[in-house]
This record gives structure tokens, sequence and C-alpha cells, in this order.
């Protein structure tokens, strides 16, 4: 039997409704309007802060006579920075001298990103593994890092690991021309010689080409259904290019650069600083630990079932990894390793503490000698939104395209 | 998907606007000066009602700046801010260091959140325009140059390729790439932003050279394991007058942290001694009277201080000789050096101060 007050409501309803109007509401009981009213008075009130915040910086500035020009990024920086990646000298401009440490920034953290996901996920699949040696070696590794301050860690690298190698006098020579001291790491490098340009172009042409003839030949196979050979060809092409380039160089496109000692210090080779060395592994070991976790939650979040069913029709181990088991973990995966990345590339800013000059030790040293901190600190962080927007802006992209498609 | 970006975006665009239209509206044609706004700050009285006087000096440098076994500030530079403390309230413990690193100390000086600099600050024309303003010197110094014994370098003829650790932020950092400009040599610079970070790496072998001060690294070499092992090279490259300096904006303050220095510099000269101020009270002696504020106004209606402020100041930490001998006379406590140019003008040093009168 239906509840009296059904049909009383049925009643009512069909004769007279009980909302009749809207005149019969007053404004300030109106939904749609305090919700407009609300929307005003927040974006007001939010607006009005951030203002007041900024008149109050630029008077609080003036009054102390801080000046907020960037006119002095013209003026030369009359600093020196330590084993300067491009050209560099005291002489040149304050912009010259943060470009440095933006390429510097750049490049610890551009390495350390690329490091890091490859150990990373070595490691999570250590962790993974049914070998119980392998999996302890991995979760001792992984707490260890992730437990630390990074800032401890990298003392240790620099000034422990670092710390215990030879002075310059009594360097390691290692087999090959290899010398360790305290000065850093020393290897021979092949460096182009004159005609190693030319080499450097067919090469380069080469490797487009026989790249353009793979996909070709890959997407006729597709179409035709008949083989194309597609792998022999394009190698082939790389062959012959890089045959051709060796012989229009002479036959040596390279020398060898083998580091010698003169006077104070090696000099020529491939240097590796400790300074370098010890930022960007302690850096990418410890974003390894998370981003091994990271990888391991998302393999663990892929259904079991999925797993065995691929056992089930015959797949063997790797390819139920690179088939069956990434492209579902990647979806959980990529969001969190995002922040990793950002993490990553802002950590590197600790870098001032063991002498490696990034953009923001190039930053502090500005600030003291031109002394302009607003601006520099300004700088500073529009540098790193900027590296941190573009860096998700990409893997975003990717992101999406990894996502499930909904049809 | 741009929607998802907006609010990023927007706020990107709006920081970037504010600081375009910061560097356009401030800076019509190329680099004119800044309009000079003249400061109003109020320290003294801040200090007053603070009961204390803040202090930027460290605890990282034997000598100038450093903790003793009770973790209780002490150095040539905090003895300083302690004679101020002692003139404005009579109690040279009313202090308060705030330790700084090289790259802090200007900013916390342009934003007043100190009430006296004294870290062995080098006084220059710019940090005088931009910083705040600076009083008298009190430690005539130069940059040399360190080295390890077994280097095999003697001189800076050898010092083509050379590794040099210097820390950033200083003065020294700009001389040195004069230095080596000037006499066409190449270096590798291995730059800290911690003192200790950069003698713990030319200790342990990192750089060939390291530079500074010279005071700075007789202080250093001191605190050595084996100091013998290393020799500070003869030669001076740069002027290093190291200066108290006060925020920019209240004069009163200025003149009383000037006064101070001025009071234990004149002291030395009259023989005014920490131990015998009191008895130097009825001395014949015109000077010494006016010095201890028994005869005559030597400022102090008009800065708002006691007749004795400066005998109080004496008091609490000896004339300058006195504290210069403390921490690095022949018997110092924390390493000797010689007082070179810093002796008083009276025995043929730099040390000079206005008459107290």
């Amino acid at each position: 039997m239906p509840h009296p007050f059904y049909k009383w409501k049925q009643v009512m309803t069909n004769n007279q409704p009980l909302i009749s109007s809207k005149a019969n509401i007053p404004f300030y009981r109106d939904e749609r309007v305090l919700k407009i009213f609300a929307q005003i008075l927040s974006v007001v009130l939010v607006a009005g802060i951030l203002i007041w915040a900024i008149i109050n910086f630029f008077k609080a500035a003036d009054a102390r006579n801080m000046t907020l020009t960037f006119g002095f990024l013209k003026e030369s920086a009359g600093f020196p920075i330590s084993n300067p990646p491009i050209d560099y000298a005291p002489v040149m401009s304050f912009s010259r001298a943060f470009l440095v440490g933006l390429v510097n920034t750049l490049l610890v953290s551009g390495l350390g990103i690329i490091f890091a996901t490859i150990f990373g996920t070595l490691i999570a699949l250590a962790r993974l593994s049914s070998n119980w040696l392998l999996s302890r070696i991995a979760l001792v590794f992984i707490e260890f890092h992730r437990n630390i301050p990074l800032l401890v860690l990298l003392f240790i690298w620099y000034f422990v690991v670092f710390g215990m190698a030879p002075q310059v006098k009594e360097s390691l020579k290692w087999p090959g021309p290899i010398f360790v001291n305290k000065r850093g790491i020393y290897i021979a490098w092949p460096r182009l010689t004159e005609t190693g340009g030319i080499f450097m172009i067919l090469v380069a042409i080469g490797f487009l080409v026989s790249f353009i003839v793979f996909i070709m030949l890959r997407k006729r196979r597709k179409i035709t259904g008949k083989d194309t050979y597609y792998l022999p060809a394009s190698l082939g092409l790389l062959i012959i290019f890089f045959l051709f380039g060796l012989l229009l160089s002479g036959g040596t496109p390279f020398q060898m650069d083998i580091p010698y000692f003169e006077g104070n210090n090696f000099r020529g080779g491939m240097r590796l600083t400790p300074e370098f060395a010890g930022m960007f592994l302690s850096l990418s070991l410890y974003t390894a630990a998370f981003i091994a976790e990271v990888v391991r939650g998302g393999i663990q979040a892929v259904d079991k079932g999925q797993i065995e069913a691929a056992r089930a029709v015959g797949l063997s181990q790797i390819q139920v990894l690179s088939f069956v088991i990434m492209p579902q973990a990647l979806r959980i995966i990529i969001p969190p390793m995002i922040s990793q990345y950002l993490n990553l590339t802002k950590n590197s800013s600790l870098a001032l503490a063991i002498g490696f000059q990034e953009v923001f030790a190039v930053g502090k040293i500005a600030i003291n000698q031109a002394g302009r901190a607003v601006p520099v600190f300004a700088l500073i962080m529009l540098t790193y939104l900027s590296l941190s927007l573009l860096t998700s802006f990409i893997l975003n992209i990717y992101n999406r395209r990894i996502q499930f498609v909904i049809r | 998907m741009y929607r998802k970006y907006f609010p990023v975006l927007a706020i990107f665009i709006v920081l970037a606007l504010v600081l375009t239209a910061c560097g356009s509206t401030e800076q019509p044609a190329g680099d004119e000066p800044a309009e000079a706004v003249s400061v109003e700050e109020d320290i003294l009285g801040r200090v007053l009602d603070r009961g204390k006087v803040v202090c930027g000096g460290r605890t990282d440098l034997a000598g100038f700046g450093m903790l003793d076994e009770n973790g209780r500030n002490l150095g040539f530079d905090i003895d300083f801010c302690r004679a101020v403390a002692a003139a404005v309230f009579g109690d040279p413990e009313a202090v308060e260091v705030v330790p700084l690193t090289a790259a802090d100390r200007g900013p916390v000086l342009q934003t007043a959140e100190v009430d006296i600099l004294s870290r062995n600050v080098t006084w220059t024309s710019s940090r005088d325009a931009q910083w705040g303003n600076f009083t008298n010197v009190m430690f005539y110094d130069g940059q040399g140059f360190m080295i390890r014994k077994d280097s095999g370098i003697t001189s800076t003829d050898e010092f083509d390729g050379a590794t040099v650790c210097v820390t950033s932020g200083t003065t020294t950092e700009q001389n040195l790439s004069d230095f080596f400009r000037q006499n066409g040599m190449e270096y590798e610079a291995v730059i800290f932003e911690e003192t200790a970070a950069v003698y713990n790496a030319y200790e342990d072998g990192r750089c060939d050279v390291t530079t500074s001060d010279k005071s700075q690294l007789a202080s250093v070499r001191s605190g050595f394991a084996n100091p013998d092992d290393h020799i500070i090279l003869d030669i001076t490259i740069s002027k290093e007058p190291l200066t108290p300096a006060v925020p920019h904006g209240d004069d009163t303050w200025f003149d009383i942290v000037k006064i101070v220095s001025f009071a234990l510099i004149n002291a030395e000269e009259l023989g005014v001694t920490q131990a015998n101020v009191e008895e130097m009270k009825s001395s014949d002696n015109i000077n010494v009277l006016r010095l201890l504020g028994e005869e005559g106004d030597w400022g102090y209606t008009d800065l708002g201080l006691d007749p004795d402020a400066l005998a109080n100041a004496i008091s609490a930490v000896g004339n300058y000789g006195e504290v210069y001998d403390r921490y690095m006379g022949p018997n110092g406590i924390s390493f000797t050096l010689p007082r070179g140019p810093n002796y008083n003008w009276y025995d043929g040093g730099l040390i000079y101060a206005p008459p107290i009168k």
C-alpha cells in the first residue's frame, strides 16, 4: 500500500505546484544568485590580496632603494664560474653567466632524468624479482636512498667518495688512458679532426635516410603483407653512408685526445669534474629510488588475471612484460613520474652546496655581486617555472596518448 | 586541452607581465640610475624597544666570529657589536648574533633585518650605494693566496692552469678573476657558498690554491690539521677595508655606531683600557675626561645616550688594541697575526679616528 503522503503529494503537484514562481523567493535565498555572488566575492578577495601584495612589494622595494630593473643583466659579471659548459669569461655579461647556469641545470637534470628512469625501472624489476637476494638488494637500495635527505647524499658522494680519490700527482691510472684523481676523471676522448665535419654530416644524413626507408618499407609490409626486409635494407644504407664518409674524410675523422699532465693539472681528454659527477650521481640515484617505487606500484596494479592469461597463451616472460604488463602499468606510472621529473629538476638547485654551478648558484652569486636580489629571484623563479611547465606539458601529451581510448 | 592548462598559463602570463612591466617602466632608456628614494627607518627606536642589538655576524671564522665552548659568540667582529650594546644599554650581553653567509649578508642589510652588519665585510663603493651605510674601517686587510707546501709552487708566476678554491659572493671572487686576467693566466675556479666547504675542499686537495683576505687565510690555516703544510704567499692583490655597516635610513643610529668605533680607537691612543676605565675618569688628561663623559658633551644629548656610554663600551670590550690582541695578538685565543697596518696611527699604522669632543 502506498504511503498516504504519496497521494497528497500527487494531488498537490497536479493542481498547483509547491514552488509556483520565482517571485516568491527573496534574492538572498535564491541559490543561483547566491552562487554568482560567492563567485564575485572570491574573485574580488583573491584579486584584492594579490594586488595589495604586489603594490606593497613595490612600495617596500622602492623605499629600500632596491631597484627592480633588469638593466644590470647587460653589465659584465666579473665573477668566475667553475668549468663552464659553454664559452664563458668573467668579462661577459650577467645574462651570459645566467645562461651558463641554465645549461648546467639542463645538463644535470636532463641526464639525471634519463639515468634515473632507466635505473629506477631496473631496480623496480629487481624488487619484484622472485630471486630473494636480488629483491632484498633492491629493497635496501630503495630504503637507503628514500630515507636520507638528498643533501646528505650529496655530501657523501662529493666529500667522502670523491674525497677518497688520490691527489693529482698520484693519479690512478686505469687500464687504458683513464686517470682518476681529486680533480675528476679524465678519459681519452675522440675529437673531430679537420675533415671530421664531412664525416659527421654524412653519418647524420645516413641516419635520416635509413630511418625514412625503415618506416616506409615497414608500412609497405603492413599494407601488402609481403616481407620487405626493412631491417637489413636500412642497416645496409647506414653502413654505406658510414663507409662513404670515412673515405671522404681520408680515413681519420677522429683523433684520440689523450689526457696528459702539464703544469699543475691534467689537460685534454674528456673530463668529468667531481662536482658534476657528485651532483649527477646523487640526484639520479635519489630519484631512481622513488621512480622504482612508482614503477613497482604501476606493475603491481596490473590485474593478476592478465598476466596469467598471457602466460596461458604461451607468451614468454619478456613478452608478458613488454606487451601485457608495461602498456597497462604505464597509464598508472606516468602521472607520478612527471612529479618525480619535476622534483629532480628543482632538486638540482641543491648543487651550490658542493660547488656545482647551476642556475640557482649563479643567481645567488649575481645577487651578491650586482646587489639585485628581487630581479634575480624573479628570474630564478621564472626559469624553474618554465622548465617545470615545459616538462609536464610534454609528458602530459605522452600521457594522453597512452591512456585508454574511450570509443 | 588548453582549458586544462589555462590556470597555470594565466599565472605564468601574469608573472611575466609583472616582470616585464617593472622592467620597462622603471628603466626608460638604458641604464638610467633609479630615482634615489630616501628611506626612513627607525632602527634606534626598534633597538630600544627590543632591548637588544641584532648583529649580523658569523660563527665559523676563528678570531673574527666564532663560538666558545659554552656556545657564546665572540670574536673581533662580535666584540664590536657588544661595544655598541654596552654603549646603548650598558650591557654587552644585549646582543643577538645572526650568523650569515657571504652571499646572504648584502640582502639582509638592505632589508634592515640586522641593526649592524659586522662580519668582515669589505667596504666598496657599490656596496655603500646598495647595501647600507659603512661606518669606520676596523681592519685593513688585503687578499692573498694560500698554497700547500708540497705543490711545488713558490710564487704566483707558476699559477697558470691552477685550480683555485674560493667563496662565492665575495669581493675575493672578483679580485681573483681580475688577477688572472691581468696576468694572462688560465685557472679553474671551484666555488662554494659555505666558507667551511671552501677550505675543506682545499685541505682535501681539490684545489692547488685558495684565496681570501689574508686575515681569513691565517685564521683558517690555524685550524688545519697540519698548519705547517700550507704557506700564505707574500703577495697582496687587493685592498680589503673590513668595515661594520648599518642599514640605510637612520642617521642617529649610524652616528652612534660610528662614534662607538671612534671611542675604541681613541681609547687606545689615550691609554684607556678595560681595566683602568674607572680610575681614568679622574685623569688629568682633558681628552680622556671628554671620552669618558666626565667633561663636556661628546654628542650624547643629541644622540639620546648616557654621558658614560662610551666608557661603558670600553669597559665591556676594552680598547681597539685590546680587542685585537685578545684574538690575534701574540697570545691571542685564535691565532697570531702581526698588526701591520692595523696599528694605531700613533704607532705608524692606519687605524685613525676623529677626536671625541
